[in-house]
């Protein structure tokens, strides 16, 4: 009795602790699970993306890339258009969105009145959250024709003559185009830039601050020499952000571009979109080398964004080792 | 009891008048008067929260940044009430630099560092920069250990060597005040030290302000000393005769160690 009584708790200690070794190793299992999935669905996604595109990589191989040329009746099938479309819409819209991001998450760090500073910080999170088909039919019938109206022509007129720039405002006045696109994908991007940017600036130590004031500086001077520099990693990524965004952008961008399977050198004239293809097409898309260009265009987009993620990385590290820290 | 009357002491580079500081509706500082002795090292002891810094922030109006933190009454600068809202700021903080409790090096290289402030007011030549860079480390006693690494980050060095850093910034600008707030406190004593030497080579050029936690400190290194309490000035005057002889019950209890 007496040696039972002093067994039995000894029993039940271990037999707890060894419950808990078991809940320890399915919930680190479980989770590890969960962990699994994202690379799982990324290897998923890729593979299936080669796999479906095999006929089209076969038929043009690696030109696939710089065939100007996206013709259904032919049945020729090139990525140029729709990358440089990409591209160039793009970098036009971080071409806007950046400088304007930039003076947004400025205002709100440094000048901002504080009765202003929330009502302005949750606009531009709405402006966030506002659904890209939103924007789309925006820029199709308010913003297109009012840019056709009263911008496309100034600019053109003003810029028309000047060399080499004079070719990216020639032709039609249209409203749609890959200007225009651009200039929507600004406005949907600038909210994410900016909240990034916003976000960054607030982690600099406001002794850090203070003592650039302390030699005299003015508010630009602190945000352009030292705010900047030490925030650089996340503004990067935070431009980052934009661009992956603005590059899968679809609905919006396919609503303005123009959907015109060709390059012409000016940002007035329509074009199209990877994304914006994909939209366009898969619909109707007959089986066989139609698809499986689309499928193409699609593992181009992915590599492209890839190449973005990767390369600001390496923009990061490069930037920090310089830094010495 | 508060010390209304002034104390007239030398040459005074500052001269602070009926100064009263809020944040918000809370009052920080009640009617200071005091004198701040040109070419002096004058130290602000008393116990967290007394108002020490708050008051040194005053005198570059580094609470400017900070909406709802605002002073009334007089400092006095070269005959100009600092104070004044049309005062320039950014020329009260060229002539007033300021150096702070956890060293601050610019995300830049260490030559940089220095020639950065000294950019903003001056144009000067490449070899005059140089030279104003070697002569402001040089006064902040750290050029022989940093001379060969001019070009690496300022952020590579130990905290000492970034505090001194700190301060050949502020020396560089030449500017005619330099306020320290609690510049040793986050460093190791031989660096502590080091700080303590140079405040004391420094006031042959410089009025030096400086508040500090540690009373063998302002012991140590200040002409004057003014002790503060719960934003009250309670005594101010020359450090040998405060820490020997203090006049206010407040002060004495507060060096023997009895509270604070």
């Amino acid at each position: 009795m007496h040696e039972a009584a002093e067994v039995a708790p000894v029993d039940l200690h271990a037999a707890k602790i060894r419950v808990f070794k078991l809940q320890d190793m399915i919930f680190h299992k479980v989770t590890l699970l969960f962990a699994l999935v994202v690379l799982a669905g990324l290897a998923g996604i890729l593979v299936s993306l080669a796999v479906e595109a095999m006929p089209t990589l076969r038929t043009f191989g690696l030109s696939f890339l710089w065939r100007n040329v996206w013709s259904v009746p032919d049945d020729e099938y090139g990525a140029l258009i729709a990358i440089y479309g990409t591209l160039v819409s793009s970098f036009i819209a971080l071409l806007i969105a950046v400088p304007v991001s930039f003076g947004i998450a400025l205002f709100l760090t440094e000048t901002c009145p504080a009765w202003l500073k929330r009502p302005l910080g949750t606009a531009i999170e709405l402006l966030a959250g506002v659904p890209s088909i939103i924007y789309g039919i925006w820029g199709l019938f308010i913003f297109a024709p009012l840019f056709a109206e009263h911008v496309q022509p100034h600019l053109q007129k003003v810029l028309g003559d000047v060399p080499v720039i004079g070719a990216w405002f020639a032709g039609p006045p249209i409203g749609i185009g890959i200007l225009t696109a651009g200039i929507v994908l600004s406005l949907m991007v600038i909210p994410f830039v900016a909240s990034v940017m916003r976000d960054v600036f607030e982690t600099v130590p406001p002794v850090l601050k203070e003592s650039v004031y302390g030699v005299g500086c003015t508010t630009w001077e602190v945000v352009w020499n030292i705010v900047l520099p030490y925030t650089r990693v996340g503004v990067i990524g935070g431009i980052m952000l934009g661009l992956g965004r603005a590059l899968g952008e679809t609905m919006a961008v396919t609503f303005v571009i123009g959907n015109a399977n060709r390059i012409t050198g000016s940002l007035f004239s329509p074009g199209n979109s990877i994304a914006s293809v994909l939209a366009n097409e898969f619909g109707e898309a007959d089986p066989g080398l139609h698809i499986a260009s689309l499928f193409a265009l699609g593992l181009v987009l992915f590599v492209i964004t890839f190449i973005v993620l990767a390369a600001s990385r390496w923009l990061i590290a490069r930037g920090t080792a310089r830094q010495g820290r | 009891m508060p010390a209304t009357s002034v104390q007239i002491v030398e040459e005074a580079a500052l001269k602070v008048r009926n100064l009263d500081f809020y944040y918000g509706d809370f009052k920080g500082l009640n009617g200071i008067n005091l004198d701040i002795a040109r070419h002096k090292v004058t130290a602000f002891i008393g116990p967290s929260g007394c108002g020490k810094s708050t008051l040194l922030r005053t005198f570059n109006r580094m609470y400017d940044l900070y909406p709802g933190q605002r002073a009334e009454g007089e400092i006095l600068f070269n005959g100009n009430n600092l104070l004044d809202r049309k005062q320039d700021v950014n020329m009260v903080r060229a002539k007033i630099g300021m150096v702070f409790q956890k060293p601050t090096p610019f995300p830049m290289t260490i030559y940089e560092n220095i020639a950065f402030g000294v950019r903003l007011y001056e144009r000067l030549s490449p070899s005059e920069m140089g030279a104003r860079v070697e002569w402001a480390l040089r006064k902040a006693a750290l050029w022989d250990e940093v001379k060969d690494k001019l070009q690496q980050s300022g952020l590579s060095l130990s905290g000492g060597q970034q505090q001194r850093l700190c301060i050949a910034r502020a020396v560089a600008v030449k500017p005619e005040v330099v306020l320290l707030d609690e510049p040793t406190s986050a460093l190791d004593p031989i660096s502590t030290a080091k700080v303590e030497e140079l405040v004391d080579e420094l006031k042959a050029d410089y009025t030096i302000a400086i508040v500090t936690h540690n009373m063998q400190q302002a012991a140590r290194i200040s002409d004057y000393t003014a002790f503060m309490y719960l934003g009250d000035l309670i005594e101010f005057g020359k450090t040998d005769e405060l820490f020997v002889q203090p006049k206010a019950k407040q002060t004495e209890d507060y060096i023997t160690g009895r509270f604070g």
